[in-house]
């Protein structure tokens, strides 16, 4: 188990290296950033003033390992747009908004998900299973802006029983959570189904019925732990989409997260934030997955010993 | 264990009353092709410690059979439409499916073909086996449960069971793994143990060692044993009767020796000619039947073997052959049999 997870955490690093390379040059690429930073009627000496002072004239390699050293120590630098803050402090400015957004979403495609995707697999075939089925065709083929808007417009605009956008109570968190949450749901629900149908099919359930078991022993306890990984699987990319796909559902409701920042500093060029909130999520990534994978062998002991 | 007395003493049987009666028992299959017949009118019984054999070719109805006497038949394609099982003196058809909880394990129970398959991985061979006991021993603590399942491996033949209790399905061998779903079986002490194929995916040498074990278990506590298997070999190892299935029905049952001695109805014949013999003289081509067994769901009037018999005639092929049997309760449908012995239940196809 411990070498297992070693083995795990080995990987993640590499992951994180071949990261930090794609986030390092995907700026680079840009361009440089003096052409944007620098105003038009900046000199030549200006320019390689700057450069110098910045390091941008040292070769590529010496301003990896300095863009490396820094960001290990979260330093990204300071923000262009918003002036007076450090790119990092703005990530975790904004990130409890979007933590309790996607707790919110998170939590409530669980609790939908995981029964309804039981459930349909168990009773295949009924009016459940129908429902179930056309929720996840929905889910998984409306656009969630597009859910958004719609929402905003029937329950807010029209109804009044929400507010249209922004942060506060409670209630806030209603349309933007379902909205964020539907497309989870959906494919949640349909891998718990699959997952749950072929585990079902299998000789060990036809075993624990002819033992005399319950039957809701025979599917909460046999039936769903072999069917988890899977959506398990599924489940950390949603964990970690719900924070970061966020972008569209946190830019519809003004949602002052993670994404809207995001957003906003593409739109204003803001070098260093867009570095550090995707330095930030892919850490958080590459340490979900790591999560999932330890679940893995907490759940399967075939995982766990080898 | 391995002394070469134990290997070949054989149990005493001793065989007692009727502890399973089945009654024209029926399970269709409500599929899209149409209604297929898997189990189609079947009468037959088991006595206390006796071993009754199931043989037939995949397909002929043999693990619904086996699925249907426990209630068990995959739904919601298979509904058993009529009949009667009666287990231990009561209907069991006619009882509520709750109670079927404390019937299944307690009073019959099954042990699956393939061990590779039928333990949960994710659970360790003690949880498994301790949740079971947890429901036929509802008074005891947990500590007793675990000692029994502790003994029960020990009595089907597990090593050190005290610490296999605490593996994982994929830590043993799959002799081993078919030990532990042999002692799940009998551990509710049920009166009726039905096999399905329960050596098909052993070892040869495994083999034998398991169905002396099944046979030292039924000496012991005098189950019933209903034996599922394609294997004549087998049959004539462990079974005291045995009864032939083909399509759905069965066509001839009789005490071990006579049957083999005398098998009347030529789908036996056919069946014991495809068994490879050991003796010189017959280096020949190994025997096979010719075509396939009719589909369930399109099923002929008269005798279903009628396709593929040397010896069939016009009238095996307009009507189904009522059951005759001989003085000693051999029996076989087939109409060759008519005058030589006595009719005794008329065709129910």
């Amino acid at each position: 188990m411990q070498r297992y997870i070693l083995i795990r955490l080995i990987q993640s690093v590499f992951t994180l290296i071949g990261v930090s390379i794609i986030v390092f040059s995907l700026a680079r690429l840009s361009g440089n950033p003096l052409d944007v930073l620098l105003p038009d009627e900046a000199d030549d000496e200006t320019f390689e003033r700057i450069s110098e002072l910045w390091g941008l004239n040292d070769p590529w390699y010496t301003q990896y390992f300095t863009f490396v050293k820094n960001a290990s120590r979260g330093e990204f630098g300071p923000s262009f747009k918003w002036q007076g803050r450090t790119a990092m402090e703005l990530v975790f400015l904004h990130l409890p908004a979007t933590l309790q957004l996607a707790g919110f979403s998170i939590l409530v495609s669980v609790i939908l998900a995981v029964p309804i995707g039981v459930m349909s697999a168990v009773k295949k075939g009924t009016l459940l299973d129908t429902v179930g089925k056309l929720v996840a065709l929905l889910g998984q083929s409306l656009p969630s802006f597009w859910l958004a808007i719609v929402m905003i417009w029937i329950f807010a605009v029209k109804l009044g029983w929400f507010p249209t956008s922004g942060r506060g109570g409670f209630d806030h968190m209603i349309l933007p959570g379902i909205a964020l949450g539907w497309f989870s749901v959906a494919s949640f629900m349909r891998l718990t189904r699959s997952s749950m149908l072929n585990v079902l099919d299998s000789e060990y359930i036809k075993l624990a019925r002819i033992k005399g078991l319950p039957e809701w022993k025979v599917i909460w306890k046999h039936g769903l732990k072999n069917a988890a990984i899977p959506p398990l699987t599924v489940f950390g990319a949603i964990v970690v989409g719900q924070m970061t796909g966020s972008v569209t559902i946190e830019t519809v409701f003004a949602w002052p997260g993670i994404g809207l920042l995001a957003l906003q500093a593409v739109n204003a060029r803001d070098y260093q934030v867009i570095q550090a909130v995707t330095m930030f999520i892919s850490v958080l990534f590459i340490g979900m997955n790591l999560l999932i994978d330890i679940l893995y062998a907490y759940i399967d002991p075939r995982i766990r010993f080898t | 264990m391995t002394s070469t007395q134990e290997i070949f003493q054989e149990p005493e049987k001793k065989i007692g009353e009727v502890v399973l009666e089945v009654k024209d028992l029926r399970t269709y299959l409500y599929t899209k092709w149409g209604i297929t017949k898997a189990v189609d009118g079947l009468n037959f019984h088991v006595r206390e410690g006796e071993t009754l054999g199931i043989v037939g070719e995949s397909g002929c109805g043999k693990s619904m059979t086996a699925l249907s006497l426990l209630r068990l038949a995959p739904k919601p394609a298979a509904r058993t439409v009529s009949g009667q099982i009666i287990l231990d003196g009561e209907d069991i058809l006619e009882r509520p499916e709750s109670d079927m909880r404390f019937i299944r394990g307690q009073k019959i129970s099954m042990i699956l073909q393939d061990p590779m398959t039928s333990l949960n991985p994710v659970y360790t061979v003690g949880n498994q086996m301790v949740e079971a006991l947890g429901l036929y021993y509802k008074d005891e603590g947990s500590k007793d449960i675990k000692g029994r399942a502790v003994d029960i491996l020990r009595r089907m033949g597990v090593a050190a069971p005290e610490r296999r209790v605490l593996d994982y399905p994929h830590q043993m061998s799959g002799g081993m793994k078919q030990r532990v779903v042999g002692a799940m079986a009998i551990s509710g002490t049920p009166r009726v143990l039905i096999c399905d194929e329960p050596t098909t995916a052993l070892d040869v040498t495994i083999q034998a060692q398991y169905l002396r074990l099944l046979k030292q278990v039924q000496a012991d506590t005098g189950v019933a044993i209903i034996f599922i298997t394609h294997d004549m070999g087998v049959i004539a190892k462990m079974c005291d009767r045995v009864m032939v299935m083909y399509a759905g029905k069965i066509v001839e049952t009789g005490d071990v020796r006579p049957l083999f001695k005398n098998p009347s109805h030529p789908y036996t014949k056919a069946l014991m000619a495809s068994v490879p013999s050991m003796d010189e003289s017959h280096v020949e081509k190994l025997y096979s039947i010719e075509g396939q067994p009719p589909a369930l769901f399109d099923l002929p009037v008269g005798c279903r073997f009628a396709n593929r018999c040397e010896f069939a005639d016009e009238k095996c092929v307009a009507e189904y052959p009522p059951t005759f049997a001989d003085e000693d309760g051999h029996t076989a449908d087939c109409w060759r049999l008519e005058g030589q012995w006595k009719r005794v239940a008329e065709a129910t196809a």
